[in-house]
């Protein structure tokens, strides 16, 4: 099978720092492939290569087979790549229907929509409700709330929401679970698994093993800038996983490189 | 028995008590702009019964919608720059130097006042261009970049015009076009100017772009979190740098105003145009950290200055008592939007 993203011999430097080190990476259609590494082994910054934060030094990013050049996370995510930052990227003073559209706002159809470029509020309001009741977290009361007066995990789904609405190839998340309560993880965890559902493939990257280990079809074990293995939840443990991203335990040599 | 009965009334009460404070807080959430209206219907409403008909008179209504036009049109750049989580210290300078622009020169290059008119608009948005320029690509903080553009505008101001008024007699002969804000009507005793008029539609028109166009939400989110919306696909830069322009644009057209409203062009008039403008924004509930608010809130907090210099005035108090009160309402409105800012959980 063809992956949907994949990178080749990606190179990154920061003044002295290689962040990237001829770094290879691929993801399937329709799964979730979990990228895990200590602190400092540059999975942020492969990602940011992949989502157009970061232009690589040196190497290829190639969506369904193509080479693709971001320049920036607009580029991305006009190519169908969503990404829900750890932070969330999120306006907390406006409406969740504000912020699902922010950048991508529907105007009104006619001379009201060209000539006095109106938005179209009620068409964006239906639209959201709707991306939010599919993805079952509709016990937001009013579309119109200011995202600032939800709870972290509803806050959450509306990034997450926001993403599948409009990500139509590939879904990258930043830790969304970290700043989150057991049964709030619970929920965005159900989340990523019906986006999954959808047939959207999703980059999950996040410390917390038990969460990757759920979710995740394949794993990418991320060290010194570069791919050390990809594994299979099943075939290691949880301690495995962290010996290998630690330097601690090497991976049998059948999973090194390509997987 | 007894006593828990009573508990349970109290507690009732008091869950009513927090419910009712959570739907104010909600409503001042949706809607910032109820708080200055509430203030200026009371004192319109209590100087009014007061003073009687003395204030109570389309005149007297009228002439504040007139005394406030200047601070109304300036407090209208200032809405959009704060909404950025900005500030604009040179909007008086800008106003100021570009009036100044306008008379200087019809009467020293002798250009059409038409043309003069379009050169002073021209200038006043280059300034805020600049600023919007600094403010965006070179990230430098906007109040130091509009203090050192507010003295660099009025030393321009001062400098170029080598401080010298031109009289009202003369531009009335000559360019009367410069003086056309000033033109006055008469509605069944109600005076307008065109300037007034203009004031109230420009805040009305910059009510719907900020409320119904993609652009006025982007100066919302923009304002509210930078990083966010540049990561939501917001073009930040151009937010930014359009919205000093529009400034600069703005407080140009009210440079033109205060030639309708003083008659001559004097390059010492509008001084207090920055603090004037501030004012009204803070006390009209704009947040200074940017993101909240709304511009009719702005208008009625200018009005409110309007209402308590002249009603204060007709009263016979010292004018003190209008700095003392508007101080007041500075500190309650900040008061007021930090609480609104606190998130309801």
């Amino acid at each position: 099978m063809e992956p949907i993203l994949a990178a080749r011999g990606l190179v990154k430097r920061f003044g002295r720092v290689t962040a990237l080190d001829n770094c290879d990476f691929e993801l399937y259609p329709g799964e979730i492939l979990g990228v895990i590494g200590d602190n400092g082994a540059g999975k942020s910054t492969l990602i940011k290569s992949l989502s157009g934060a970061e232009i690589p030094d040196e190497g290829e990013v190639f969506l369904e087979g193509e080479a693709v050049n971001f320049s920036s996370p607009i580029d991305a995510r006009k190519a169908g790549i969503e990404t829900v930052y750890q932070t969330l990227a999120m306006s907390p003073a406006l409406a969740i229907a504000d912020n699902m559209f922010m950048g991508r706002e529907i105007r009104k159809k006619g001379l009201m929509g060209q000539l006095f470029r109106k938005l179209d509020h009620s068409k964006m309001q239906k639209i959201a409700h709707q991306k939010l009741t599919d993805l079952g977290i509709m016990t937001i009361q009013n579309i119109n709330q200011a995202v600032e007066t939800l709870s972290g995990g509803q806050r959450q789904g509306v990034a997450v929401a926001r993403a599948a609405a409009f990500g139509s190839k590939v879904i990258i998340m930043d830790e969304p679970t970290a700043a989150l309560g057991v049964r709030e993880s619970r929920r965005v965890l159900d989340l990523i698994l019906d986006v999954k559902s959808r047939g959207i493939p999703i980059i999950l990257i996040s410390h917390n093993m038990p969460h990757v280990f759920e979710v995740s079809d394949r794993i990418h074990i991320h060290r010194l800038g570069r791919r050390l293995c990809v594994i299979k939840p099943d075939d290691f443990s949880m301690s495995d996983a962290v010996a290998f991203m630690t330097g601690a335990k090497k991976p049998p040599s059948e999973f090194v490189g390509t997987a | 028995m007894v006593e828990n009965a009573t508990e349970d009334i109290h507690s009732e009460v008091e869950s009513d008590h927090n419910s009712f404070i959570r739907k104010f807080h909600h409503v001042l959430h949706q809607t910032p702009a109820i708080v200055p209206l509430i203030v200026l219907s009371l004192s319109i409403l209590v100087f009014g019964l007061l003073l009687g008909p003395k204030f109570f008179s389309p005149f007297a209504l009228t002439l504040i919608l007139q005394q406030v036009q200047i601070v109304g049109i300036v407090g209208a750049a200032q809405t959009l720059v704060i909404l950025t989580a900005g500030i604009d210290l040179s909007v008086g300078a800008i106003m100021v130097f570009s009036s100044v622009i306008m008379g200087q020169f019809t009467f020293r290059y002798g250009l059409p006042p038409t043309v003069a008119v379009a050169c002073g608009l021209l200038c006043g948005s280059l300034i805020g261009c600049i600023n919007g320029w600094l403010v965006a690509k070179m990230k430098l903080p906007p109040f130091i970049v509009t203090l050192g553009m507010w003295q660099i505008a009025l030393a321009a101001n001062f400098l170029y015009s080598a401080n010298e008024t031109i009289r009202s007699q003369d531009i009335a002969a000559d360019a009367p076009l410069l003086q056309i804000f000033g033109t006055k009507f008469n509605i069944g005793g109600a005076v307008f100017t065109y300037g007034v008029i203009f004031m109230v539609f420009l805040v009305l028109f910059l009510a719907y772009v900020l409320k119904h166009t993609a652009w006025g939400r982007h100066v919302y989110a923009v304002g509210d979190d930078r990083e966010a919306a540049g990561l939501s696909g917001v073009n930040v830069n151009f937010t930014l740098i359009s919205v000093y322009t529009i400034a600069g644009l703005i407080c140009a057209f009210a440079g033109w105003t205060l030639i309708g409203r003083i008659g001559s062009v004097s390059p010492t008039s509008g001084q207090l145009a920055n603090i004037e403008s501030i004012t009204a924004v803070v006390i009209g509930g704009i947040s200074l950290f940017g993101g909240r608010g709304s511009i009719l809130g702005m208008f009625f907090g200018a009005l409110i200055v309007g209402v308590f210099s002249l009603g204060l005035r007709l009263m016979g108090a010292d004018a003190q008592w209008t700095y003392l009160l508007i101080g007041t309402l500075i500190i309650v409105a900040v008061a007021l939007d930090q609480w609104i800012r606190k998130v309801a959980s």
